[in-house]
């Protein structure tokens, strides 16, 4: 189908009003409650997460803000979800809401049962439990064919690195080959990894504010999330939903390195004058703008589609997470470029977006798998 | 969040879509062009008769007061009727600059006569006018012009030249900025007049550009004799006249919209074979199409967002500045990468259909980056007022102009 000489329209491309007032409540109190320094204290210590600051956001509803009401959550649609996805990134927030409230939630939403649903929506919504999703075993992009961890007898075997929340989280959606040929021979189980067949190893990676584990799993009980051979399908949907809500928390992250950088090269002086008034700096981060803002634009498209089930998603999808990851790698890293040797201290707040930029670069599969799934996606649309 | 006209800006897109439909004919797919067929030596003849059209129907400018020929509606009214007219085989492309740049220069400044004498004309595209403003010494530092207006009893003498001045060869008017005290500072030696580009004295030479086209020249001014009636604004202040014009100029000029994009790309890919199979199954060139298609999308709904605000009544800024800046290289490199799938034989202006359009952008997009504000100074535009960044050191600011070297 091409597109072209469909009617135009002037268009309603925003957020309503009161999707902009939760989004300025939630920034708020991210700003008072989890300033850099707490994001610091995380990185640099031994917490799983900022406690005190998980609470804060469970009190104000988030974990259940896309929950349906019958299963204890506000209700309320992709779009509040995603504004409040924009704030958590903009603070870089060392909580676990790209794993629990986007990953693990969505998750069951698109696959569980009635009774999964009914056992652990309400506890995600208030915030008595955590989930999250453990699909990698090492390095190699996941695939069907490379998944070793098995499932069957409704048992779990096997090993899962690296899992974000994986340490603190009370239930894990794990990837789990099941029999079968090609796509077909992977599944989605629902674990509880509170029992005696699991155990945590905490892994060191490239950001300690988002603590990571190493699942290993020994004849766990474990249930099929989904049917069995879905698990592959059901990831690929899954992650269509979650790049959306990863674009907006990338958009966000790039826009607080884009004015961190921007604020100090309105202090920081060389050569007789500011070091933001010479074109290098004023360049680079005039591209760091124009990045920001084609990537807001795809998330805001992704966004729309989430809302309205488009059939659109997986396209907007892709496009969200390549111009969003592109946006948020660009402006971490030139923020430290533009800080010079002082960005390169532990003691600057640069490293953060740097770190987190890669988490969520990575998470769901990097760009280059992204912009391949785009260009299949493309092409199926055209002979449609 | 939805893609829907308000109640009140569907009325009006069925209103014009009627009158388009009773006045034009519909394209029949989205890729024809007006401008395709322009070696058709009518082309200004039936694009006036257009303008005069549209214009009596009042939806020319539809911004203006109805006084100027216009129904004094809202910008986002502008856009629903040039989105329609777009669908249409309608000759377009000679009147941009006078109304968008010039006209409105005039509004500010010129007489209520003169207003009466030049504004309909303009709009019902009698009269063509340009901007002359750049040239050899001065192009993006607009204020370092040399072209002398001198003062002789009621009357200005011009002598000088302008480059780059689109549509110079078929234009009735122009406004131009001209430099009456080089004694002081750049900035505040400037004087803007509009004069008759069929004034004795003045001398119109087409450029040949780098795409074999000329729609610009230069335009030698000798002895040009004026009345100080036409000056526009005070002596002195021709700066603050000049910020008229060229802040309405990223509004006029920007990209034009349609040619061949990622779709057209990837069938190319499609029908092209390189060492290892169909372009498409490369995983770079896989790589490079969804990078331009990510842009192509974020070009898009940018724009999307800038109506909505616009529908709300709120002045887009220098936001729109972004386009250009991605848009311009995007289609020079999508080009480049075009002509490579040919191998050597991507140079070749024969043979090669599927790759002659890209070769055409790929020529014209080099002027692009650089025409209606180039790719430097527009990030040098974000940087300062949407990032708040300072100004770059201007070492000229205070130095009388004729002591700078």
């Amino acid at each position: 189908m091409r597109a072209g000489l469909l009617g135009f329209a002037i268009m309603n491309f925003d957020f309503s009003d009161d999707q902009k007032l939760l989004k300025e409540q939630v920034r708020k109190f991210l700003a008072d409650k989890c300033p850099t320094k707490v994001v610091r204290r995380v990185l640099d210590g031994n917490e799983t997460h900022a406690e005190e600051v998980w609470k804060g956001l469970v009190g104000l509803g988030v974990p259940g803000t896309a929950i349906p009401e019958a299963y204890g959550g506000l209700g309320l649609s992709p779009l509040e979800l995603c504004v409040i996805a924009e704030e958590i990134g903009r603070a870089a927030a060392p909580v676990p809401f790209d794993s629990s409230v986007v990953l693990a939630t969505e998750a069951l939403k698109l696959a569980g049962t009635e009774a999964q649903k009914s056992k652990w929506l309400p506890m995600l919504a208030s915030g008595e439990a955590t989930g999250t999703l453990a699909i990698a075993e090492g390095p190699e992009p996941p695939r069907p064919r490379n998944t070793r961890a098995t499932f069957g007898g409704a048992r779990l075997n096997g090993k899962k690195v690296p899992v974000i929340d994986g340490e603190a989280a009370s239930f894990a959606i794990v990837l789990a080959n099941t029999g079968g040929q090609g796509e077909r021979a992977v599944s989605l189980v629902l674990v509880d990894l509170k029992q005696a067949g699991v155990s945590r190893r905490r892994v060191e990676t490239v950001d300690p504010a988002r603590k990571h584990a190493e699942l290993s799993f020994g004849d766990a009980a474990a249930e099929l999330l989904g049917g069995e051979g879905e698990g592959w399908r059901t990831l690929e949907r899954l992650y269509d939903t979650a790049a959306v809500y990863f674009a907006f928390a990338q958009v966000g992250g790039a826009e607080a390195a884009m004015w961190m950088a921007r604020d100090y090269a309105l202090q920081r002086q060389a050569f007789g004058r500011l070091i933001g008034s010479y074109q290098a700096i004023k360049h680079k981060l005039a591209d760091c703008y124009v990045k920001l803002e084609l990537a807001r634009s795809n998330a805001y498209y992704g966004a729309m589609m989430l809302a309205d089930g488009g059939a659109d998603l997986p396209l907007a999808a892709a496009a969200a997470r390549i111009a969003a990851t592109d946006a948020y790698d660009f402006a971490a890293k030139e923020n430290i470029q533009t800080h010079g040797g002082i960005g390169f201290t532990w003691e600057a707040d640069t490293q953060f977006h740097y770190r987190r930029s890669r988490v969520l670069a990575l998470a769901l599969g990097g760009p280059m798998s992204w912009k391949d799934k785009l260009v299949t996606r493309l092409e199926q649309k055209n002979v449609a | 969040m939805d893609f829907n006209d308000t109640p009140e800006e569907a009325a009006f897109r069925k209103e014009v879509r009627a009158w388009l439909d009773a006045n034009a004919t519909r394209k029949s797919d989205d890729k024809q062009s007006f401008r395709a067929r322009n070696d058709d030596p009518n082309l200004l003849k039936n694009a006036k008769e257009w303008q005069a059209k549209k214009a009596a129907a009042g939806y020319a400018r539809i911004t203006w007061p109805s006084e100027y020929g216009g129904r004094g509606g809202t910008p986002i009214l502008q856009v629903i009727y040039q989105q329609e007219e777009s669908t249409y085989l309608v000759p377009l492309g000679f009147f941009d600059i006078g109304l968008g740049m010039c006209i409105p220069t005039m509004m500010a400044y010129a007489t209520p006569e003169q207003l009466k004498r030049y504004v309909k004309p303009a709009l019902y595209g009698e009269e063509i006018w340009c901007q002359l403003f750049s040239e050899p010494a001065a192009g993006s530092d607009v204020a370092g012009i040399r072209t002398r207006a001198e003062r002789d009893g009621d009357e200005w003498v011009i002598n000088g030249q302008k480059v780059w001045t689109s549509g110079a060869h078929y234009s009735d008017y122009g406004i131009i900025i001209t430099r009456t005290d080089p004694s002081v500072p750049k900035h505040q030696g400037l004087t803007m007049f509009f004069l008759s580009m069929k004034t004795p004295g003045v001398e119109v030479r087409p450029i040949k550009q780098m795409s074999g086209g000329a729609n610009f020249n230069e335009v030698f001014f000798t002895n040009v004799r004026i009345p100080d009636s036409q000056r526009l604004g005070k002596v002195g202040e021709g700066w603050k006249a000049a910020l008229t014009t060229l802040m309405n100029e990223r509004l006029a000029v920007g990209m034009p919209s349609g040619g061949l994009d990622v779709d057209e790309l990837m069938e190319l890919a499609r029908d092209t074979e390189l060492e290892d199979g169909p372009a498409i199954r490369n995983q770079q060139v896989r790589g490079k199409l969804a990078e331009w298609y990510v842009q192509q999308q974020g070009l898009k709904f940018t724009r999307y967002r800038t109506l909505t605000a616009l529908s709300k009544g709120q002045t887009p800024g220098p936001e729109s500045s972004i386009i250009k800046i991605v848009a311009a290289s995007k289609m020079q490199d999508m080009g480049a990468l075009a002509m490579e799938l040919m191998g050597p034989a991507g140079i070749m202006k024969e043979q090669v259909p599927n790759a002659a359009g890209f070769q055409a952008q790929w020529i014209a997009s080099a002027g692009f980056r650089i025409a209606g504000g180039t790719d430097e100074i527009l990030r040098n535009i974000v940087a300062e007022r949407v990032l708040g960044l300072p100004q770059d050191v201007r070492v000229d600011k205070d130095v009388p102009f004729n002591k700078m070297k």
